[in-house]
């Protein structure tokens, strides 16, 4: 809600400045968003007065002038294309006193379109600043008000409030009786009378729609951001501006016999104000005639049966609609009107006869013409109840921690209109019809304390009950796991859960369909990701457009697989790197990052995971096949790592070798408390064994090999060497493993040792067709 | 006499003489081949030792001090050139492997976490510290959570200023963290403390917003809390989390799940509450929204809105972490520019 601060301060003037009287506004819950002056923008603006006129020799509708603005000085000539420039003239005139520039409605604000000469009366004092002769000095209060303060979308609404707040002086509308002299009525039926419990009407004859709306109302509606669309619609907006009651207006010859008030008809359509015809649905409330629909009540007018520059004879529409009636219908529509936005929020259903008869007398006063009876449909049953709320004055303390002194309370109640009965345990509160937003006793409470000032009340620390809580050793927190990867070099990420469907095609596994968004912010942001891979690789190609030659990320966030019926979103951990090894130094020699470089790192991760992890080769559509690996766990499958497939090079923009990880995070972070093995105080001994074997055995068969060896003193083994160079037949690979053998109890001998290494052999040769080199 | 004068000369010759060829040895062989000539088996101050037997009883006492005399000076002497020639080959050495230690370390470097993640970590461990306790909610909700149990009806305007991202008519990308408030007290009784932090989503985009964002909800439900309480809880939070004493204000605001609702504002930190673009010169930035659970939410969960009370309150990461590291654009978050990414780390 904006509106001029001058305006409010005819309702209601508290003896402070605009900044105490916005922090005041602010303070109790009318937050405001900005205030802006528009001395600010256009200083130095003065009256000049045209001393002499004559057409441009060489331009064609401009003319040369002589504007004096100051008594002692030589006039200034100045080059203008307004018409209706003459002698004798007062004009505002900007940059005195170097060359001046005559300035346009437009130039000063005052209107939109291009070109009017602002004709300044004669009284006009030559020099005098132009805003202080045209009163213009004012400050724009722009208001961001919560969805439960309709009643404040209003100037005397607002104005209420404040004068509750500073007790200062509340105007009130006096209203002079409307003289009727029209005798013309338009019959007026509702049908559901739920929705509207009462509506009213009036005719009013003989207008003159091309009459001048008036400058201050002009500007007042300027300030609230709205435009002038002629007198009758100004006065409207006007009023709704000042009052919080919206109307409407008919043109009245456009009708066919009375007013209908009722729900629309399957498939009615209705040409709207803004040109848009709809078809209407069976949810929404109407205005008809006899013949159709003529606007969408308390929303919006339809175009052929509103004011246009031929009208002559007016029916003016004054409502109660009830908000259930009218709350999220616009939206159907696409449309948000002032009127929508107040008769969802909720409009004082006694404000209803004030309004029409202020219109009334604006437009008579505007545009002339004779006014009707009014014309009234009212439902008491429907109209809303009056709402009293039982308040226990423990309960002031037990929520907001404070006690308020009784009287305090009663006199709070009162400045806000609530009428307040003293009762046995705290009061009875009726509140008042304009007050759409309390219903319970907190409501009420909350109006206690920000009539005192939420910043006036202590701050307390809290009493509270202590809890258990637990100290698990069977997880491992995701802390750990990002700062492994941060201590390796990675960047943490944040992509989009949403991505590009195009992108996304070439990472779905068989058979997955991604979830989408029935209504994504663009086509590019709709798919719900399936893997964070997508969104990492766009933030890496980003990276490396922008010369990183080096680029390490990974990522903790959702997934979102399943159907509809059964949505599954678990964390996935991931990474996309690229470049080399290590970061470029002095004295290491580069090399790129290869397959075993980013094993490590998921090693790394899952080390904290007491569990069986197998890497296992598989086909992923997006990864390399003979350089990738889906990752078990027992059996169960739980992520992949390789480097991307070559064929996704062109489609995701991009010439380096980018490898890849994803771990399901539920996965790796079960852990298991540690258990404590005795430790052998005998020698440990080491025997190394060079094999050479087929070359496409591996080192995974090897490994699976020597696991059958049932021996309790062979206590680990590891591959130390893979050669295949010159030497090796190239079918085959010399693979050169360390033993590691230990007794819990004695020193072995070396006999004990080598029966050990021969039935290893005896295993390695029959299983894997092994031969040990010598 | 003139027979001992002359041996006495000797001695004191050959420890002279020796003395010129230990100063003169510069490597450790030389003085080894001095060790044996002197003190060898045949070695020339062995033999005055050998031969003092044969020396005249009232002559061997001037020559055996002076033997013995000799054996100690020339063997000091020795050790003494040793130790010498041994810190000079290690000065050698030492010179030899000097090194630039101006030159970067080798190995590798460390990597950050993400300023949004840095953010909601702090805030997690502040509260974590106070007693909360961590827990979570899903991305993908339904309009019940979201809406419905948190006193946001089909037709409140309030549903309409969220601006949602909708599956299908019941499912949806959640608009707030507030639904793991009901999430939580359907499955907990109270007393409860829990912090949750994560993305929500709001279909919006502008300088200002991104449709993707990050929110931390807290909750407290017990007998004796009150508004006074919340107050405290968060300008104690606003405080630590900015590391300094800033000027905090709570004013009335509204949330369908909350009542009384406030949101609460902080001194702008670009212009110490002086007024500058940045706070549409009001010299405040709202930072939170916060207030006491409203009965109807603790009616949907069968929470007993006369025997607790709840406090809640949500806050945008994005937002604190601008403020608290001076970040001017909500996009960079998203953009993952090293360049910005690296000055968090």
């Amino acid at each position: 809600m904006k509106f001029s601060e001058k305006w409010l301060r005819e309702w209601a003037n508290p003896d402070f400045d605009s900044l105490k009287l916005v922090e005041c506004l602010t303070q109790a819950g009318l937050k405001v968003d900005a205030y802006t002056s528009f001395v600010d923008k256009f200083s130095g603006v003065i009256v000049g007065e045209v001393m002499f006129v004559r057409a441009h020799p060489d331009t064609n509708g401009s003319y040369l002038c002589q504007v004096s603005v100051s008594v002692e000085e030589e006039p200034l000539p100045i080059i203008c294309d307004l018409q209706g420039i003459r002698q004798g003239l007062k004009v505002p005139v900007a940059g005195a006193p170097h060359a001046g520039m005559l300035c346009s409605s437009k130039d000063l604000g005052l209107s939109e379109s291009d070109g009017i000469l602002v004709e300044l009366p004669n009284d006009a004092l030559v020099s005098s600043n132009i805003y202080d002769y045209l009163d213009l000095e004012d400050i724009v209060i722009d208001i961001d008000l919560t969805p439960n303060r309709s009643d404040c979308l209003c100037i005397a609404g607002i104005a209420r409030e404040v004068s509750a707040l500073t007790g200062c002086h509340l105007r009130t509308l006096d209203q002079n009786k409307i003289e009727e002299k029209s005798h013309r009525t338009l019959t007026i039926q509702v049908e559901d009378r739920q929705s509207c419990p009462h509506y009213s009407g009036r005719v009013i004859e003989n207008i003159d729609v091309n009459s001048i709306t008036p400058l201050w109302m002009k500007e007042k509606l300027r300030c609230s951001g709205l435009r002038s669309l002629g007198p009758v619609a100004d006065v409207i907006n006007y009023v709704m501006l000042e009052l919080g009651q919206p109307m409407h207006v008919f043109d009245l010859d456009s009708l066919n016999d009375g007013i209908i008030v009722r729900i629309a008809k399957t498939n009615e359509k209705l040409t709207l104000l803004d040109g848009k015809e709809v078809i209407i649905k069976d949810d929404t409330l109407i205005i008809a005639d006899h013949l159709g629909p003529l606007a969408l009540a308390g929303i919006i007018g339809g175009k052929y049966s509103g004011v246009n520059n031929k009208t002559k004879n007016l029916f003016l529409e004054s409502s109660f609609f009830n908000p259930t009636a009218i709350s999220g219908r616009a939206r159907n529509y696409s449309v948000n009107t002032y009127s929508s936005h107040r008769f969802e929020r909720g409009v004082d259903p006694k404000i209803s006869k004030i309004a029409i008869d202020r219109a009334t007398s604006l437009l008579l006063s505007i545009v002339g013409g004779e006014a009707g009876s009014i014309t009234e449909m009212t439902s008491k049953d429907n109209m809303p109840k009056k709402i009293t709320i039982h308040l226990r004055s423990d309960q002031i303390k037990r929520v907001l921690g404070i006690t308020i002194e009784k009287n305090q309370v009663v006199d709070t109640f009162q400045r806000l209109n609530f009428m307040v009965k003293i009762t046995e345990d705290g009061w009875d509160v009726t509140v008042p019809s304009f007050r759409f937003d309390l219903s319970i006793e907190v409501d009420l409470i909350e109006e206690l304390m920000r009539l005192q000032g939420y910043d006036s009340l202590p701050n307390t620390r809290p009493r509270i009950t202590l809890l258990k809580t637990d100290i698990s050793e069977n997880s491992v927190s995701i802390e750990r796991l990002q700062n492994l990867l941060i201590d390796r070099d990675y960047q943490e990420a944040i992509t989009y859960s949403f991505i590009d469907s195009n992108i996304h095609q070439y990472f779905l596994l068989e058979g997955m369909v991604p979830i989408t968004l029935a209504n994504p912010i663009s086509i590019n942001l709709s798919d719900m990701r399936t893997s964070l891979w997508p969104g990492l690789i766009q933030a890496l190609v980003y990276n490396l457009n922008r010369q990183h030659k080096r680029v390490r990320f990974f990522e903790v966030g959702c997934v979102y697989t399943g159907t509809l019926d059964n949505i599954k979103q678990y964390r996935h951990i991931s990474g996309a790197l690229c470049g080399s090894r290590s970061h470029e130094q002095w004295s290491e020699k580069q090399r790129p990052i290869n397959f075993f470089d980013v094993k490590s790192d998921v090693e790394a991760l899952l080390s904290t995971t007491s569990d069986n992890i197998f890497f296992v080769e598989e086909q992923h559509l997006s990864l390399h096949p003979g350089q990738s690996a889906r990752i078990y766990k027992d059996d169960k499958a739980m992520g992949w790592v390789g480097a991307l497939h070559p064929r996704l090079n062109k489609p995701l923009g991009f010439n380096d070798k980018i490898y890849v990880f994803e771990l399901k995070l539920p996965n790796v972070l079960t852990s298991k408390p540690p258990s404590f093995k005795s430790l052998s105080r005998f020698p440990k001994n080491r025997r190394d064994l060079a094999l050479l074997v087929d070359h496409n055995i591996t080192a995974g068969e090897i490994d699976r090999c020597l696991n059958n060896i049932k021996s309790d003193i062979l206590k680990s083994t590891q591959v130390f060497d893979v050669y295949n160079g010159y030497g090796i037949k190239c079918n085959k690979k010399s693979v050169a493993i360390a033993f590691f053998i230990q007794h819990e109890e004695r020193t072995l001998t070396d006999e004990e040792i080598d029966v050990l290494m021969q039935d290893i052999i005896k295993i390695l040769e029959q299983q894997l067709k092994a031969i040990v080199r010598s | 006499m003139a027979k001992l004068g002359s041996q006495l000369q000797e001695i004191n010759n050959i420890v002279a003489t020796a003395k010129d060829a230990i100063f003169a040895a510069e490597q450790n062989s030389i003085l080894k081949i001095l060790r044996i000539k002197y003190f060898g088996k045949k070695g020339i101050i062995t033999c005055y030792l050998k031969g003092l037997g044969d020396v005249s009883a009232e002559q061997r006492p001037v020559i055996g001090k002076l033997v013995h005399w000799a054996k100690k000076e020339v063997a000091g002497l020795i050790e003494e050139r040793e130790r010498i020639l041994a810190e000079f080959e290690i000065n050698t050495e030492l010179k030899h492997e000097t090194l630039d230690i101006s030159l970067p370390g080798r190995g590798d470097n460390i990597g950050g976490l993400h300023p949004v993640t840095r953010t909601l970590k702090r805030i997690e461990c502040y509260f974590q510290k106070i007693g909360f306790s961590i827990t979570e909610g899903p991305e993908i909700e339904d309009s019940i959570h979201n809406f419905d149990a948190l006193n946001i009806s089909k037709y409140h305007p309030a549903r309409a200023m969220h601006d949602t991202f909708y599956f299908n008519s019941e499912l949806l990308l959640r608009t707030h963290t507030s639904p793991v408030q009901i999430r939580v007290m359907e499955n907990k009784r109270p007393p409860l403390r829990i912090i949750a932090a994560g993305r929500v989503y709001r279909c919006d985009s502008d300088i200002t917003h991104t449709p993707m964002f990050h929110q931390v909800e807290g909750l407290m439900v017990d007998n004796h809390l009150s508004f006074t309480d919340l107050k405290c809880i968060l300008i104690d939070f606003l405080k630590a989390f900015f590391e300094c004493s800033l000027g905090v204000r709570f004013r009335p605001s509204y949330f369908p799940f909350t009542e009384p609702s406030a949101e609460v504002d902080i001194e702008c930190a670009i212009c110490k509450g002086e007024g500058c673009c940045i706070c549409s010169y009001t010299g405040w930035l709202e930072v939170l929204g916060c207030g006491v659970v409203h009965p109807k939410v603790f009616s949907y969960v069968n929470v007993d809105s006369e025997k607790y009370l709840g406090l809640a309150f949500g806050m945008g990461i994005e937002r604190l972490a601008m403020l608290r590291y001076g970040v001017n654009d909500l996009r960079l978050f998203f953009d993952n520019d090293l360049d910005f990414l690296r000055q968090f780390n």
